[in-house]
């Protein structure tokens, strides 16, 4: 049988997903372990006595200094600024890609122009935006928004040119506005075609949000890592890259219930187009 | 219930002329079939019907005043697909066109009715629905329906926003012959019962002749490559595209109009086997 034919079955499928998981665990535990039993103070590849003690300092006491918990402290602060930078992306995304993608005066005034901005690259322009918004919050969540906005726009607005034309025809002989149309007909459609983009803009958004905190901040999971990196704790560093890999998981499997949740019409709808 | 006047319209795309000249006018109450080889022009003609395109030259009147520049309620459409919306459920779908008329400054902003006027929607809905045999359909999604459903929602949704004309643009041509069969008989009811003029594209020839009460014939009369596209669809009379077949079919399908009969026409399926017609109608 050729191989494009043959296929696993349930549990074999489970079985060779969970494979490279395990692979890279083994090769970590074997690499660790080789290192330590050379030299049993190495910092490089810790054991996982270690990163639970470092779990423990950083996740569950309380830092002598400030009283506060460091990795809820740092969560709490790169959360907080992600949310609402891709809250704004998403509000100019939405304005924007509806309006470019409906409207040929919009179209013919911005669509080169947000083609030509998304060619920017974000990080190029962060210490225009230090000098000019300052090295606080904002720059940081200005960042994500420039870097996250524009492909949202240029993706909602290619959704919505994907919309089949009949139906806007066919609303305005049902007596729809302009506006109707797009209260009615197009936002409605965009919204779960939304959420798919904004899940595949999580992770430059977590990018950005990284490179800003790394460069300038108090806190933050981006500003940690790099702080501890000085000392070469890789204890610390490494739970922090799976907690942000898990956080990042788990906003994209939020929003995948989301759009199934409150768009139950739209896989099929998907499916038959 | 509107007589619609076609003057000397031009469709040409740069160089390329689609239509040529057409002459036109289509009583109050007909059920007009357009019906021509692919490329005639048939579908552009019925989109300039619509108003999604715009002739180059020439006027389009309905009841003597020439036609709004955009689509508008007094002209409703049902396509082949993508005519229902499918992010509402069939009962969404007809009050669509309810709510996309809703006066005032909460209806223009929401494109919704509300309170009274909602319940009097609802209902009107719920009894199209029934009409269309969708009852009981009312709270799936189009994509749970099958095509058959599909085009019976869209013509239910087209009706409720009491259209003085129909445009149909092959809306039964993806459908199985059974089913199409069954739509036929609802579409001519529909007909029958409401004010409506109808006007048809379809490449399906004997059901131009099962529904119409006159058939339209798109033809070129001149299609060399070498032309350049110079010459345009003309109407040619049905006559021109099947000769043997109009004259008695077009008796009797004015008999329907006038005395407002089921038609007397035999099964389509019969005729739909015979390999002249699927050379004539592809």
């Amino acid at each position: 049988m050729r191989l494009i034919n043959r296929r696993p079955g349930r549990g074999a499928g489970r079985l060779l997903s969970l494979l490279p998981f395990a692979a890279t665990l083994v090769a970590y535990l074997v690499a660790s372990a080789l290192r330590r039993a050379e030299n049993p103070d190495d910092k490089l590849l810790p054991s996982f006595a270690a990163f639970g003690e470092a779990i423990r300092r950083m996740a569950f006491t309380a830092d002598p200094r400030t009283g506060d918990v460091l990795l809820w402290l740092d969560t709490a602060a790169s959360l907080e600024r992600l949310i609402v930078a891709l809250a704004i992306a998403t509000a100019i995304g939405l304005v924007l890609g509806v309006a470019i993608g409906l409207l040929p005066y919009v179209r013919s005034l911005l669509g080169a122009f947000v083609a030509v901005i998304s060619m920017v690259p974000p990080l190029a322009i962060l210490p225009i935006l230090f000098i000019t918004v300052g090295l606080g919050e904002a720059a940081k969540i200005v960042l994500i928004v420039i870097g996250v906005a524009p492909p949202l726009v240029r993706d909602i607005a290619l959704r919505v040119g994907d919309l089949p034309p009949q139906q806007f025809i066919k609303a305005q002989t049902l007596g729809a506005s302009t506006w109707t149309v797009v209260w009615r007909v197009a936002l409605p459609q965009i919204l779960p075609r939304l959420l798919d983009s904004l899940r595949l803009q999580l992770g430059p958004a977590w990018l950005f949000l990284i490179a800003a905190e790394a460069i300038a901040s108090e806190s933050g999971l981006g500003y940690r890592i790099f702080l501890v990196r000085r000392y070469l704790a890789m204890d610390v560093i490494l739970p922090y890259v799976a907690w942000i890999t898990l956080l990042a998981f788990l906003m994209e499997l939020a929003l995948l219930a989301l759009q199934r949740r409150a768009f139950p019409w739209f896989a099929a709808a998907r499916a038959e187009a | 219930m509107s007589t619609i006047t076609i003057r000397n319209v031009w469709k040409e795309y740069g160089d390329l002329v689609v239509l040529e000249d057409i002459n036109l006018e289509i009583a109050p109450r007909a059920f007009v079939a357009l019906v021509g080889p692919s490329g005639c022009g048939k579908t552009t003609f019925l989109k300039m019907l619509l108003s999604e395109e715009l002739p180059t030259r020439g006027v389009i009147e309905l009841d003597g005043a020439p036609i709004p520049r955009e689509p508008s309620v007094e002209r409703g459409v049902v396509f082949q697909r993508y005519s229902v919306f499918p992010h509402l459920t069939v009962l969404g779908n007809v009050l669509l066109g309810r709510d996309l008329q809703a006066g005032g400054v909460r209806g223009a902003l929401f494109g919704r009715v509300f309170g009274a006027q909602r319940v009097a929607a609802e209902k009107e809905a719920r009894e199209l629905l029934t009409a269309v045999g969708l009852a009981g359909a009312e709270a799936k999604y189009p994509a749970q329906l099958s095509g058959g459903m599909q085009q019976r929602l869209a013509l239910a949704q087209a009706l409720i926003a009491r259209p003085k004309v129909l445009l149909l643009d092959e809306p039964f041509g993806a459908l199985d012959p059974g089913i199409r069969t069954d739509i036929h008989v609802l579409m001519r009811k529909l007909w029958h019962e409401r004010a409506l003029t109808v006007v048809m594209v379809t490449h399906d020839l004997s059901e131009a002749f099962k529904l119409g009460t006159r058939v339209v014939a798109f033809e070129r009369r001149r299609n060399e490559p070498t032309d350049g596209g110079r010459y345009g669809a003309i109407i040619g009379r049905d006559i021109q595209i099947w000769p043997t077949r109009v004259a008695g079919v077009q008796q009797r399908s004015d008999q329907i109009s006038a005395s407002g009969r089921d038609d007397p026409l035999p099964q389509s399926e019969q005729r739909r086997d015979d390999p002249a017609l699927n050379g004539a109608a592809g």
